[in-house]
């Protein structure tokens, strides 16, 4: 009798535990949003809202100071952008021959390839796209070509978001059911027939979620952008010039002499609540998509 | 009948050509990651030549003499980081995961939790940063602290470790739950004995993996950080840091080309250790899958 009641508050505290320890997820979810709106809010008393958001100067520590966003915005844009028009044909590229190319022997060695380019830290790339890609790539093919610029940075986190892009598009293509690819065979279609007007068209969706997640990654991406992309907020699109970014723009204040608490260090919550909508906006409508595709063929 | 086939040109061996082609394209863009993790290593490999020494590991850095800096903090700060982030992330993620896989009916609540993580993974590690110092490095005083940044990428790593270790926990199959229910096992002792010691290939593969973020990742530490010249071991959880990541960040952001040495240096340092840890996490995860039993 004992036992068994001591059985029962054990199963009793045991799911209560592991119920705290699912709901940590929320509160972070909630610390998140409750710091960056609670911080924010108290930079937006001095700054407004509408000279934030329609600004086209950002120089929140020069005198008169501005902080309009949209520079930091254009040239997160302009990185993501470029990283995508690399990283979805290399990596699409990859999905197709991986999916309905490559033997299984030769797939099961490229995948954990993918995943080990996955597992290098950003600031490697960082280090490599302004010590070599810039210097001994960019400069020689481009002449005029900045030290810092965006386009060193676009081509590494480019490179970072593949595996995003090979991986996601690569699930996507393996669910398409086998019987289409069979019933386009016996009406004498080519391999490539097959792939690109057969099976891709059918893991569309999926593709596109692999695009949204990935774009999200981009934009998000810190180090290697806070390295190789610069410190001047302009609206250019130029990739071959200085610009800065939303997260470069909290290393850079993080790191500088700006005094905690003064309304330039605030800069860093409005500009981090602007990051956070921006990539809630992509990786919710990915996740969606990608919970519709699984609908479809289960 | 020949008058069709000869009216009706299929261009085969055109058709044929053009695929052939297209694959070959498809293999040299899966072999692009190669390439670039050559050249990455090459390269670093090459700018880092005579710079890594026993030195380089045993000394602090320094800004003024860059023949004479280590890394001595960095890697400290790191090793601390790696054993808080462990020691907090590791339990909570598992528990969670077995919360949602195990417990959780499908409920609003429960179903919300779970929107929440996958949305969770995908938000950048910067604003993790800006969590922890809003949260721990001022709301809990805890200061520029160890334990400020450990908690702060434990929260990062979270979403990581719950999503494989939910992966690995549903993939054990109903059946060994049954047969332990069947004997009068309760549901906490059929997950301790059966259901976890099944998934667990599974969730170290994810548990490995997500330290290894941990270890790599320098922009979440940056705001609670804030200094990457630190010149003494931590010795407590409330002492400042600097780790092996942040140390990179710093030396390559300098103008001295003789810091870029010590960058490559301390990358190659950090590979070291963080592609071992991926080849074994992805190890794990490929002799699991030839040996499990169902």
């Amino acid at each position: 009798m004992m036992r068994s009641r001591w059985v029962a508050l054990q199963e009793g505290a045991v799911k209560v535990i592991f119920f705290a320890c699912a709901a940590v997820s929320l509160a972070t979810t909630a610390g998140i949003v409750g710091i960056l709106a609670w911080e924010s809010f108290t930079f937006f008393r001095h700054v407004s809202v509408w000279e934030f958001l329609a600004g086209t100067e950002w120089a929140p520590n020069f005198d008169p100071r501005k902080f309009g966003v949209l520079p930091l915005v254009c040239g997160t844009f302009m990185i993501g952008g470029g990283a995508l028009a690399l990283a979805l044909p290399v990596g699409l590229g990859s999905a197709l021959f991986l999916s309905e190319y490559a033997h299984a022997s030769l797939r099961a060695v490229l995948k954990p390839i993918l995943e080990l380019l996955a597992g290098i830290p950003s600031v490697v790339y960082g280090f490599f796209a302004i010590h070599f890609v810039t210097p001994y790539v960019l400069q020689p093919l481009i002449p005029g070509t900045e030290i810092f610029n965006a386009a060193s940075a676009a081509i590494v986190v480019g490179v970072m978001i593949i595996p995003t892009i090979a991986s996601v598009s690569d699930d996507a293509l393996r669910a398409v059911p086998r019987s289409l690819r069979e019933a386009a065979y016996a009406v004498s279609a080519t391999p490539l027939e097959v792939s690109t007007r057969v099976v891709l068209p059918a893991a569309m969706s999926g593709v596109v979620a692999a695009v949204l997640l990935a774009f999200a990654r981009a934009i998000g991406e810190t180090m290697a952008v806070a390295l190789a992309a610069g410190q001047t907020p302009k609206l250019t699109l130029n990739p071959f010039e200085s610009i800065h970014t939303l997260t470069g723009s909290i290393v850079q204040m993080s790191l500088g002499d700006t005094p905690a608490g003064s309304i330039e260090y605030q800069t860093i919550f409005a500009v981090g609540l602007t990051l956070f909508l921006i990539t809630f906006v992509f990786n919710y409508a990915g996740q969606r998509v990608l919970t519709r595709f699984r609908e479809v063929y289960e | 009948m020949s008058a069709t086939a000869s009216m009706f040109d299929a261009r085969v061996a055109r058709r044929m050509r053009l695929g052939r082609w297209f694959a070959a394209l498809c293999a040299f863009f899966s072999a692009i990651g190669l390439i670039f993790l050559c050249i990455l290593l090459g390269r670093v490999a090459y700018q880092s030549w005579g710079w890594l020494s026993i030195h380089f590991l045993t000394e602090f850095p320094s800004t003024i003499y860059p023949e004479k800096a280590g890394m001595k903090s960095a890697i400290w700060g790191s090793i601390w980081l790696l054993v808080i982030t462990g020691g907090v992330a590791v339990p909570v993620g598992v528990a969670a995961a077995v919360y949602l896989e195990e417990y959780a009916k499908q409920t609003r609540l429960n179903r919300i939790i779970e929107l929440n993580i996958a949305n969770l993974a995908g938000v950048p590690s910067i604003v993790y940063g800006l969590l922890g110092l809003g949260v721990f490095v001022r709301a809990l005083t805890l200061n520029r602290s160890l334990i400020a940044g450990g908690l702060t990428l434990s929260l990062l790593v979270l979403p990581v470790i719950i999503i494989a270790s939910r992966e690995a926990i549903r993939a054990v199959p109903r059946s060994f739950r049954l047969a332990a229910f069947a004997l009068g096992a309760t549901r906490w002792q059929t997950i301790r004995a059966h259901t976890l010691p099944a998934a667990l290939p599974g969730i170290m593969t994810g548990v490995i993996l997500a330290l290894s973020r941990a270890i790599g990742e320098a922009a979440p530490l940056i705001p609670i950080s804030a200094i990457t010249y630190i010149t003494f071991v931590p010795r407590g959880l409330s002492d400042p840091f600097t780790a092996m990541p942040l140390q990179i960040y710093a030396w390559s952001d300098t103008a001295q080309v003789e810091f870029h040495h010590l960058a490559a240096a301390g990358i190659l340092v950090l590979l070291a250790v963080l592609l071992p840890m991926n080849a074994l996490a992805i190890g794990v995860r490929a002799w699991h899958q030839r040996r499990k039993a169902w």
